[in-house]
């Protein structure tokens, strides 16, 4: 492929490449579908949902899952092996002491088969760059106020390892199935930008 | 010497800012880069440490993530001869 259409849109130009390569026969079409499916199915943070929702109610579980979580995970039919290679997945627990949140410093390394597709805000460098020196005022931003003794953990994921937070389970809802649990969960509360 | 990608306790970079109901991708293109990488990947043409390396090195943060990726896999593609 030659620099002559760099000024074209970004989507020409890649539709380009993609044609350049399917004519090489260095791709087709249906590689397309399958790497865009494992990507959009198997990843949704309604599993991340359900790892803290029976983590909740089931003690045994949880311990497994934050002394080993690629081998507690199987446990609800998930695992750490979906993607381009394996990571060790940590699950950090938040207690009255100490909250947890994620970043990737470097780039963007993330448990997409447990969080979903990550936010563009957790990509950005304003993100990745303040995060690890003003937790606080970053958590503040997105509307979270923790208390002045709560002591914040920021974890920084690499190739080999991603995390995940395990938030607090709220308070009344011991009459609440796993499944209405699961519901309470959020995406952010996943990563430790919003308290569940 | 630090490369661009590391900014880890850097000033400069502006407030966090959050889109609600953010879609995965913004555009057809985003997803068929993703894809493009992957099936690449899965081919062998690159492995993934080339593509992280990659992404590193020919990065701008005026460049959105997947431009950073496509410009990426272009620049790959190129040194390996593949166009």
């Amino acid at each position: 492929m030659s620099d002559d259409h760099d000024d074209s849109p970004i989507a020409a130009r890649v539709r380009e490449l993609e044609a350049v390569l399917e004519e090489k026969g260095l791709l087709d079409a249906t590689e397309l579908d399958r790497a865009l499916e494992a990507f959009a199915h198997k990843a949704s943070p309604a599993n991340g949902f359900r790892v803290v929702a029976r983590a909740w109610v089931d003690d045994g579980f949880k311990a497994r899952l934050l002394a080993n979580a690629n081998e507690a995970l199987p446990e609800v039919g998930l695992s750490m092996g979906g993607g381009l290679q394996v990571q060790q997945l940590h699950v950090v627990e938040n207690t009255e002491e100490v909250h947890n949140v994620i970043v990737c410093t470097l780039c963007s390394c993330y448990p997409l088969s447990l969080l979903g597709p990550s936010p563009t805000w957790y990509k950005s460098p304003a993100y990745r760059s303040k995060v690890v020196s003003e937790p606080r005022e970053v958590l503040r931003q997105f509307g979270l106020e923790l208390p002045a003794a709560t002591e914040i953990r920021v974890w920084d994921a690499n190739a080999e390892s991603r995390y995940m937070v395990l938030p607090r389970r709220p308070a009344n809802t011991e009459k609440l199935t796993e499944e209405e649990l699961a519901g309470r969960v959020t995406r952010n509360g996943l990563i430790g930008t919003a308290a569940v | 010497m630090p490369r661009i990608n590391d900014v880890g306790g850097q000033d400069g970079f502006g407030p966090v800012l959050e889109e609600l109901d953010e879609p995965p991708f913004h555009a057809d293109w985003e997803a068929h880069v993703l894809a493009m990488n992957r099936a690449l990947i899965g081919r062998g043409l690159y492995n993934l440490d080339e593509f992280r390396d990659a992404v590193e090195r020919t990065m701008s943060h005026q460049s959105s993530y997947y431009e950073n990726w496509f410009r990426a896999i272009q620049t790959l593609l190129k040194e390996k001869g593949h166009v």
